[in-house]
C-alpha cells in the first residue's frame, strides 16, 4: 500500500469515489467543479492570458468581443475580460470570508444562547431586531457608516447574516439537548461544556455546512448588488458587481459589459447553491440511522 | 412506613419524592396548575437486589428513574444515597456520584451518539472518573465488551452498525464500565425482540450476579420485572399503590389495581383460567386528578370514603405495603 | 376463547404462495417469500413473528397497500370467495377496501385524519361504501360508537382524534372498520401501542364484536399472550415464511418447530413461578437482503443438520391440522415450564 499522501493512492481514491458521487448527486459534483474552476481563475488570474485590469487604455474604448480582446473593453479602455478574471477574487474572498466569518461568529453565539436561558431571552430578541431589517439594507446601512473598502465589504455583510445562524444552531441545541445520549453524557459523568463539544457540537456540523454554502452564495450576490449601487467594493478594485455597475447607462451599446461578469456570477452563485443542495442529501442524518 | 426485611446494606432510601411540572398560560406565562408527574414515592434499595417499578403510560415511573438519577430534579423529598443526601446538589456536586449510580436507557437508538464509535460511547464513564493510559483503556474496554457478549473487533464501529440488541448491551456495558452500585434502568427491553430479550434480561441477571450490583428496573411488562426484580412497587398516577417482595405480589395482590393489572396480561396458554378485571375509562391525566384515591374512578370497589380520604401507603405484613382503604386478601 | 369448530366454514379468504420483494438502493428485500394460508368464514387466525418477519406486509398486500415502487407484489395469489384480488382495476380493489375487508393499524394516532371529527371518519366509509347521506351516515356511526362501547357518544361523535385517549382512538377504528359489516377484520398489532389495562378493554370487545358480527379476523401479533386469548388457529412466521401453523390449543401444547418452541421458552411468564434462567435463542434474525439458502432459521436453531443448509424445508402436516416446516421438528410435547 502506498503511503497515505501518494499521488496514486488520491487517484484511485479520486477515481473511483467521485464518479460514484457523481451518479448519486451529479448536480452537487458539477457545482463543485465550477466553484473549484472559479478559484482557480481567481489564484492564477494573472497567468490565464490577462492584462493589467486597471490598465486604462483610450485607444480601445468600448471595443466589442474579439480575438485581441475576448470580453471587448470597457469605456476606459480597460480588457473587460482581464477584469472578470480579477473579478473572481473579490467574489470569492468576499463569498467565503463571509460564509466563514459568520458561521463561526452565529455558532459560538447559537451554543451560548441554547444553553444559557438567561441570556436566550436578550440575545434572541437583538436577533430578531436585526432579521427584521432586509440584510440588503442593513448591509448598505453599516457600509454608509464606514469607508469602502473589501474588509469593510465582508464586515457588513457578515453581520447582516449572522441573525439566520444563530437562530440555525440554537434550534439545533435546543433540539439535541434533548436528545437521549445528552442525557445519558450527564448520567456518565459528563461536565457540561464537555457535553457541549463532545456531543452536541459534531451534530451541528453537517447543517452548519450546509447553511455555510449558502451563506456563500448570499454573500457573493450582495456584494455585487452593494458594489452595483456603488456602496460596496472601491471602484479601482475590479468586481462582477462594479463591472456591471460602471457599465450601467451603456447597456444599449455595449450590452457585452453586463453579460459577462453577469453569466460569471450567475454561474458561480448556481454552483454554490447546488453544491449546498447535494451536501444537505448527502450529509441526511437519514442515513446514520439505517441499521 | 415501609421496613428492610433484607439484612442487607441500604444503598438508596427515597422518602417523600415529588416531581410537579408547572403548566404555564397566558400571556404572561402564569402558572394555570401542575403535572403531578410524582406525586410522594418512597422506597429504599438494598445492595444487590432488584426493585421493579411497574405501571402504565403517565404513572411517573420513568420520572421517578431520571429524577434518582438528579436528570431531573425533584420539587420535594429527599434522595438518600449510601447516609448522604443527594437531592438538593447541584450538577457539578452531583458529579462524583455518578460513578456509583449509572443508567440503562429505553431507546438502543437515540441513547447513543450516532457520531461516535462504540469503545469511545462506552468508554465515556471511564473517561470521566479513571485516568487512565490508553492502552489501559483499551484493555478495560475490551474486557467489557467480552462481558456483554459483544465481539472486541467490533469496538470502532459506529452505533448504526449494530442490531437493537447489541446496542442495548453497549449502553449496558458502558453503565458497568465505572462499577457502579445501582444501575437505573428505564424500559430496557421494551424496545427488543422477544427473542433477543431473553438474552438481555439473562445477561442483566449474570451482571448482578457477579458484580453485585443493585437494579431499579423500571418497566410497564409485568412478566419481566416479576422475572427479574426481588421486590416489586407498583404506580399509578404519581404514586405507590403496592411495594411487596415479587412472589408476594403476584400471588396475593392487595391493591385494586395492582389486581386489576395483572388479569389484565395476556398469558401465553390458552387454557389460563384467571378472574378477568376488565377496568372501564380511562387513565385520569396527571394535571386534573381524581380527589381522595386516585384509582376511585375505574375501582371496582369504590366506597364513598375513596372518593374524599386519600389512603397511605402501610405495612399489611413484613415487606409489603398497600396504599388502599379496603385492601383485598387481608 | 370461542366455541367455533374452525374446521367446518366456509373459506373466505386464499393466500397462495405470496412473495413480496422491495427494491431499495441497498438490495432486494425479500419481507414475503412464500406465504400461504387461508381463513375461513368466522375464525380468527393470528399471524405471529417478530419484527421484520413479514406478518405486517402479508396484510398489506392482501389489501394492496404496498407502496409500489419500492414494494411489488411478486407473485402469488390472494383469493377472496375465489376471486383474486391481485387482478382486480383498482376501482375494484377500492370497493372491496372497507367494505368486505376492513383493516385496524397499531398507531391510532397516525392512522386518524387529525383534522377530521370522527363522526365525519365513520361516516366517510359509510357514504363511500353504501351511498348513505349524510344524515344517514352520522346516525350510523352513532350506532358504530355506541356498539364499541363509547361513552356518551353523542357527544363524542364531534370530537377530533387529539380529544381522545389512545383506547378510545383504537375503538374508532374498530368502528371505522366495522360500519359496513365486512367479512373480514385485518388487525395489524391492534393494542401494542396501548397500555396493559386498556388492552384487555380492546381485546374484550373485539371478542364481543367477534361474536356478534361473524367477521372474520387476522390478528397480526407478536405477543404470544394475546395469541393465546384470541385465537383459534395460528401461523408462525419467521424471515418471510411460514414455519408452522396449528389450531391453537395445539400450537401452545406441541410447539413442534424449534423456533416455536425457542421463542415460548425465552419468554417471561406471569404463570411461572420457577424463576429459572430463560432460554435463549442466540443469534439475530436474519437480513432478507440476501437469499436465504435452506431453512431460513438454521443458523441459530439447536438442532440443526447439514441438510437444513442446504434444503429449504417444505411444510409437511403432522396430522390434527399441524403444518410445520421443519427436518426436525420438536418432539418434546410439553414446554419446559413448571404448571
Amino acid at each position: 500500500m502506498g503511503s497515505y499522501f501518494s499521488i496514486a493512492h488520491w487517484w484511485s481514491f479520486a477515481s473511483v469515489r467521485i464518479p460514484a458521487l457523481y451518479q448519486r448527486y451529479p448536480f452537487a459534483v458539477l457545482g463543485a467543479f465550477i466553484l473549484l474552476a472559479m478559484i482557480f481563475i481567481a489564484l492564477f488570474a494573472p497567468y490565464l492570458w490577462t492584462v493589467d485590469p486597471q490598465a486604462v487604455t483610450p485607444l480601445n474604448r468600448l471595443k466589442q468581443p474579439s480575438i485581441e480582446f475576448w470580453f471587448g473593453t470597457d469605456a476606459l479602455g480597460r480588457d473587460v475580460y482581464s477584469r472578470v478574471m480579477y473579478g473572481a477574487r473579490v467574489s470569492l474572498i468576499v463569498g467565503i470570508s463571509v460564509a466563514l466569518l459568520s458561521t463561526l461568529i452565529g455558532l459560538a453565539i447559537g451554543l451560548i444562547t441554547g444553553f444559557v436561558r438567561a441570556i436566550d431571552a436578550v440575545v434572541m430578541r437583538i436577533m430578531d431586531g436585526l432579521m427584521s431589517i432586509p440584510s440588503i439594507l442593513l448591509a448598505i446601512a453599516l457600509m454608509a457608516l464606514t469607508k469602502a473598502s473589501i474588509e469593510n465589504v465582508i464586515i457588513a455583510i457578515t453581520l447582516a447574516e449572522i441573525p439566520r445562524v444563530v437562530r440555525l444552531v440554537r434550534s439545533l441545541v435546543l433540539t439535541l439537548r434533548e436528545q437521549p445520549y445528552v442525557e445519558a453524557a450527564t448520567a456518565s459523568g459528563t461536565p457540561l461544556l464537555k457535553t457541549l463539544i463532545r456531543h452536541i457540537l459534531p451534530n451541528t456540523m453537517a447543517p452548519l455546512l450546509v447553511q455555510a454554502t449558502y451563506i456563500c452564495a448570499s454573500a457573493m450576490i450582495t456584494e455585487a448588488i452593494l458594489s452595483f449601487i456603488g456602496a460596496g467594493t472601491p471602484p479601482n478594485i475590479p468586481s462582477w458587481g462594479n463591472i456591471m455597475a460602471e457599465s450601467r447607462s451603456l447597456f444599449q451599446i455595449a450590452g457585452y459589459l453586463i453579460l459577462f461578469p453577469s453569466i460569471f456570477l450567475s454561474i458561480t452563485v448556481l454552483a454554490v447553491n447546488y453544491l449546498g443542495d447535494g451536501l444537505r442529501d448527502a450529509l441526511d442524518p437519514r442515513l446514520s440511522r439505517r441499521m | 412506613m415501609i421496613t428492610n426485611i433484607k439484612k442487607s446494606k441500604t444503598l438508596l432510601e427515597v422518602k417523600d419524592l415529588c416531581k410537579h411540572y408547572p403548566i404555564r398560560k397566558g400571556l404572561f406565562s402564569r402558572i394555570s396548575g401542575y403535572v403531578y408527574a410524582v406525586d410522594g414515592i418512597s422506597f429504599t434499595i438494598n445492595e444487590g437486589e432488584t426493585l421493579g417499578l411497574v405501571g402504565e403510560s403517565g404513572c411517573g415511573k420513568s420520572t421517578v428513574g431520571r429524577t434518582i438519577l438528579k436528570l431531573i430534579e425533584p420539587s420535594r423529598g429527599e434522595i438518600i444515597w449510601r447516609g448522604e443526601r443527594i437531592d438538593e446538589l447541584s450538577r457539578s456536586q452531583m458529579r462524583p456520584y455518578r460513578q456509583q449510580i449509572q443508567a440503562v436507557f429505553q431507546d438502543p437508538y437515540s441513547s447513543l451518539n450516532p457520531r461516535m464509535r462504540s469503545a469511545d460511547i462506552v468508554s465515556e464513564p471511564l473517561r470521566n472518573f479513571e485516568n487512565l493510559s490508553k492502552a489501559q483503556g483499551r484493555e478495560r474496554v475490551t474486557a467489557l465488551f467480552e462481558r456483554v457478549g459483544l465481539r472486541p473487533d467490533q469496538m470502532l464501529r459506529f452505533p448504526h452498525e449494530f442490531s437493537g440488541g447489541q446496542r442495548q448491551r453497549l449502553g449496558i456495558a458502558r453503565a458497568l464500565s465505572v462499577k457502579p452500585k445501582l444501575i437505573m434502568l428505564d424500559e430496557p427491553v421494551s424496545a427488543l425482540d422477544v427473542s433477543v430479550q431473553a438474552q438481555v434480561i439473562n445477561l442483566l441477571e449474570d451482571l448482578q450476579r457477579e458484580f453485585q450490583v443493585s437494579y431499579l428496573f423500571v418497566a410497564h411488562d409485568l412478566a419481566v420485572v416479576k422475572h427479574i426484580s426481588h421486590r416489586v412497587a407498583v404506580m399509578y398516577l404519581g404514586r405507590i399503590v403496592e411495594l411487596a417482595p415479587t412472589k408476594e405480589l403476584f400471588a396475593r395482590p392487595s391493591h385494586p389495581y395492582t389486581e386489576a393489572l395483572l388479569s389484565a396480561v395476556p398469558v401465553p396458554d390458552p387454557k389460563y383460567q384467571r378472574k378477568q378485571i376488565v377496568l372501564g375509562g380511562d387513565v385520569p391525566s396527571p394535571i386534573n386528578r381524581p380527589t381522595g384515591c386516585h384509582f376511585h374512578t375505574r375501582c371496582p370497589y369504590a366506597q364513598e370514603r375513596c372518593k374524599v380520604e386519600e389512603p397511605l401507603l402501610e405495612e399489611i405484613t413484613p415487606g409489603h405495603s398497600v396504599a388502599c382503604h379496603f385492601k383485598l386478601n387481608k | 376463547m370461542s366455541s367455533h369448530n374452525q374446521h367446518s366454514g366456509q373459506v373466505v379468504l386464499e393466500v397462495n404462495d405470496l412473495r413480496t420483494y422491495f427494491y431499495t438502493r441497498d438490495g432486494v428485500v425479500r419481507s414475503v417469500d412464500g406465504m400461504s394460508f387461508s381463513v375461513r368464514q368466522g375464525e380468527t387466525l393470528a399471524i405471529v413473528g417478530e419484527s421484520g418477519c413479514g406478518k405486517s406486509v402479508t396484510s398489506l398486500s392482501i389489501l394492496r397497500l404496498i407502496a409500489s415502487p419500492p414494494g411489488k407484489i411478486i407473485s402469488g395469489s390472494i383469493k377472496f370467495h375465489g376471486k383474486d384480488l391481485l387482478h382486480l382495476s383498482d376501482d375494484e380493489m377500492r370497493d372491496i377496501r372497507g367494505d368486505k375487508i376492513s383493516m385496524i393499524f397499531q398507531e391510532p394516532m397516525t392512522s386518524l385524519n387529525p383534522v377530521l371529527t370522527v363522526g365525519q371518519q365513520i361516516g366517510e366509509v359509510l357514504e363511500l361504501h353504501r351511498g348513505c347521506s349524510r344524515g344517514q351516515a352520522r346516525h350510523r356511526a352513532l350506532e358504530m360508537l355506541k356498539l364499541v362501547n363509547i361513552p356518551e357518544p353523542e357527544s363524542r361523535i364531534d370530537n377530533y382524534p387529539h380529544q381522545l385517549s389512545g383506547g378510545m382512538r383504537q375503538r374508532i377504528m374498530i368502528a371505522m372498520a366495522l360500519a359496513c359489516d365486512p367479512e373480514i377484520l385485518i388487525a395489524d398489532e391492534p393494542t401494542t401501542a396501548l397500555d396493559v389495562t386498556i388492552q384487555a378493554q380492546i381485546l374484550n370487545l373485539i371478542r364481543e364484536l367477534r361474536d356478534r358480527t361473524r367477521a372474520a379476523i387476522i390478528l397480526i401479533t407478536h405477543d404470544l399472550g394475546v395469541v393465546a386469548e384470541m385465537a383459534q388457529r395460528v401461523v408462525v412466521m419467521y424471515a418471510g415464511r411460514k414455519v408452522e401453523e396449528a389450531d391453537v390449543l395445539d400450537l401452545f401444547e406441541r410447539p413442534l418447530h424449534p423456533y416455536t418452541l425457542g421463542l415460548l421458552n425465552s419468554m417471561p411468564r406471569l404463570d411461572d413461578d420457577s424463576q429459572k434462567r430463560l432460554t435463549e435463542i442466540p443469534g439475530m434474525v436474519p437480513s432478507l437482503r440476501t437469499e436465504i439458502i435452506g431453512c431460513a432459521f438454521a443458523p441459530r436453531c439447536s438442532s440443526a443438520s447439514a441438510r437444513c443448509q442446504t434444503d429449504s424445508p417444505t411444510l409437511q402436516n403432522i396430522g390434527n391440522h399441524h403444518w410445520v416446516a421443519c427436518w426436525h421438528p420438536n418432539e418434546i410435547t410439553t414446554i419446559s415450564t413448571a404448571r
